[in-house]
């Protein structure tokens, strides 16, 4: 039986990695051209010599302003929350067994939503190394709802079932949604005004110094998914059937849970909530490369990220001067993209 | 149990009313595009005896109510808004709730001879008129409408007099502050309304209409974004970059922020130094409540626009 098993992983190995390299070369293509063109275009015409000759004082160059301040941490901020969006959707579909789940399905997000929204309503004005409230309590949000959500998948010792942690973190979700219209409610109108505003997205972060404190959170979270594409595979097929091939389930479970809304909260946290990112992505990806997570989540990572920065891009150019939120654009180009798909391969 | 019929019959007969009178000229009073053409449409409801001035006033409307207090007539208003801070008077009265949520009940319960609500209040004035309660309906729009809804109002509860003469002199206090700094240069001048603390992210700056868009022009600056047809207009990094203001006015309304807030606000802007008014430093944050009432202390906000637009004016 073993020299058997060895062998079927013999066959497959060479055909997964190869596989891996072509999708690694042709989404990181993807990803690395919309990085490198999306900051050439926007609501105004830049001059790219003009950005970067030295000779003009930096506090003159209105060029270079424009690329380092106003574009370039734009689309780095849309890279990574697209990609963390997109990784934390495929986690949250394998792990609770729902092709439906998304990085809003447990609560993170709308934990991340009431931290805003109440340093916002209550006016909280404080600052660690460069970071606002707004973004440090939309962590704090996010972490506190995490909390809740683990506390509840590790109250019983033989692990929780994939349908037991959705309907608790839907529950959670639905129960910070009452507190974010609670908080709402309490807010003024010019608070108001921001909170709804907040809710709808904004990948303008006008620094680095947002993106830097998002990369925190970002690498532990990477550093989980990366163990993680193997035992997803067996566990969404089911957790009794992962756990007679060896897979320690509780443990990936945690890992999973810990490390999707790790990067969703860091998303959510600088960006606000983008819909619709962490359900196509992975879908879309699925329908290209199969359900392989070996390729799934390389690949959603490197879409996601190419993804919303093309989003951004027609956000902040089509109604120029003025901009779309764009999550309004994720749904708008996402949907029939999704549709099209979906319906060719039927 | 026999009330309960009657009620839903009493709602049967409202509605049947409502639909009746929508399509007759009557049934226009609340229309918004004649309540947006002035102040003026605001009439009685039409079971008021309008010979007699109304003496139990509630104002659902911050302007409003200091409005009243301004022609005097501060001693009947019986009921204000949650968000009613100015005259002190007005700050003690029963609070009644806001825009979005009035407290029908206890707007009933005080027994007003007259209602002042914000024309969208459309929940709130089918009620009223249910319970046979006048109501005076308020839009406002541009600078010119402050004076006009003051002068409708003073006619509506009796003081027309004062109400004229207290409009009159807005006017005059408003033309005064143009006078001072006209044949001035006008600098190009970003007003934003707010944005998020610490950053520059989520900038919202008054666009091409509106009360202060309107006061910003009288106090001789000329509104960066005047060419959009916007009340507010958010705004990217980019386009706070390529519009280049000269001046930027930032209002804060709590009134009282400390002078380390002030300078720390003021810095955030340095991330964009080629922007002119970040180059020579003319970044002005003014803190008031004057600023989110479009009422008679529309004057102390245009005085305080033209003070930092024009200090040279001033001296």
């Amino acid at each position: 039986m073993p020299a058997r098993v060895e062998a079927i992983g013999g066959v497959n190995r060479r055909p997964v990695r190869q596989r891996l390299l072509w999708t690694v070369a042709g989404f990181g293509t993807l990803a690395l051209a919309a990085c490198l063109l999306a900051p050439l275009v926007g609501s105004t015409r830049i001059s790219l010599a003009a950005a970067f000759d030295r000779s003009i004082p930096y506090a003159e160059n209105i060029d270079a302003q424009i690329f380092f301040v106003a574009r370039l941490p734009r689309v780095l901020a849309a890279a990574l929350v697209g990609s963390a969006l997109a990784l934390a959707g495929v986690v949250f579909q394998a792990l609770l067994r729902n092709p439906l789940a998304s990085p809003d399905t447990l609560g993170v997000s709308a934990g991340a939503a009431l931290g805003a929204m109440m340093a916002i309503t209550f006016g909280l004005d404080f600052s660690l190394l460069g970071i606002s409230a707004v973004p440090l309590a939309s962590f704090a949000g996010s972490m506190g709802a995490l909390a809740i959500v683990y506390g509840l998948s590790t109250a019983r010792r033989r692990g929780t079932s994939a349908v037991v942690l959705l309907l608790g973190g839907v529950t959670v979700h639905a129960l910070l949604s009452a507190v974010i219209a609670f908080v709402q409610y309490l807010a003024d109108f010019t608070q108001t005004f921001r909170n709804v505003r907040w809710l709808m997205g904004s990948l303008d972060v006008a620094s680095y110094a947002p993106i830097v404190a998002a990369l925190v959170p970002l690498f532990v979270a990477w550093a989980g998914f990366a163990t993680l594409p193997r035992v997803l595979d067996l566990i969404s097929v089911g957790s009794e059937s992962a756990a007679a091939r060896g897979v320690n389930i509780e443990r990936t479970e945690r890992v999973a849970l810990v490390s999707a809304s790790l990067a969703t909260g860091a998303a959510v946290s600088l960006a606000g909530p983008v819909s619709f990112v962490g359900i196509i992505v992975p879908h879309l990806v699925r329908l290209i490369v199969g359900a392989d997570h070996r390729l799934v989540l390389p690949a959603s990572a490197l879409f996601g990220g190419a993804f919303l920065i093309g989003c951004d891009l027609v956000a902040r150019t089509i109604v120029a001067p003025l901009e779309l939120p764009v999550g309004i654009v994720t749904a708008i180009i996402g949907g029939p993209v999704f549709l099209w798909l979906l319906f060719r391969r039927m | 149990m026999a009330a309960v019929p009657k009620n839903v019959a009493a709602i049967a007969v409202a509605v049947l009313i409502a639909a009746f009178t929508a399509g007759s000229p009557e049934g226009l009073r609340y229309d918004d595009t004649l309540a947006r053409r002035s102040a003026l449409v605001a009439q009685p409801f039409r079971a008021a005896p309008t010979d007699v001035p109304p003496r139990r006033i509630i104002s659902l409307i911050p302007a409003t109510t200091e409005m009243l207090f301004a022609m005097g007539a501060g001693d009947r208003v019986a009921g204000a808004s949650n968000y009613d801070r100015y005259p002190p008077e007005a700050a003690r009265l029963p609070k009644l709730g806001g825009l979005l949520d009035p407290d029908i009940e206890r707007v009933i319960a005080l027994k007003p001879d007259l209602v002042i609500v914000y024309d969208t209040q459309v929940d709130l004035k089918k009620q009223l008129e249910r319970a046979r309660i006048p109501i005076f309906p308020y839009v406002h729009r541009g600078l010119a409408d402050i004076t006009q809804t003051m002068r409708a109002l003073g006619a509506r509860v009796g003081a027309k007099a004062a109400a004229d003469a207290a409009a009159t002199r807005i006017e005059q206090q408003l033309a005064a502050v143009g006078a001072r700094v006209a044949g001035r240069a006008r600098p190009k001048t970003l007003l934003v309304f707010g944005r998020e603390q610490g950053t520059l992210r989520h900038v919202n700056a008054s666009g091409g209409y509106g009360f202060l868009h309107d006061v910003l022009e009288i106090a001789g600056g000329a509104d960066v974004l005047g060419d959009l047809r916007k009340q507010s207009v958010d705004m990217s990094t980019e386009m706070i970059l390529t519009r280049a203001p000269e001046v930027i006015i930032e209002l804060h309304y709590s009134g009282e922020m400390k002078p380390e807030a002030f300078e720390a606000e003021r810095r955030v802007w340095d991330a964009m130094p080629s922007v002119p008014a970040v180059k020579t430093g003319r970044i002005y944050l003014l803190d008031g409540q004057e600023f989110v009432v479009p009422g008679p202390r529309i004057v102390v906000a245009a005085e305080r626009f033209a003070r930092a637009l024009h200090p040279e004016a001033f001296r």
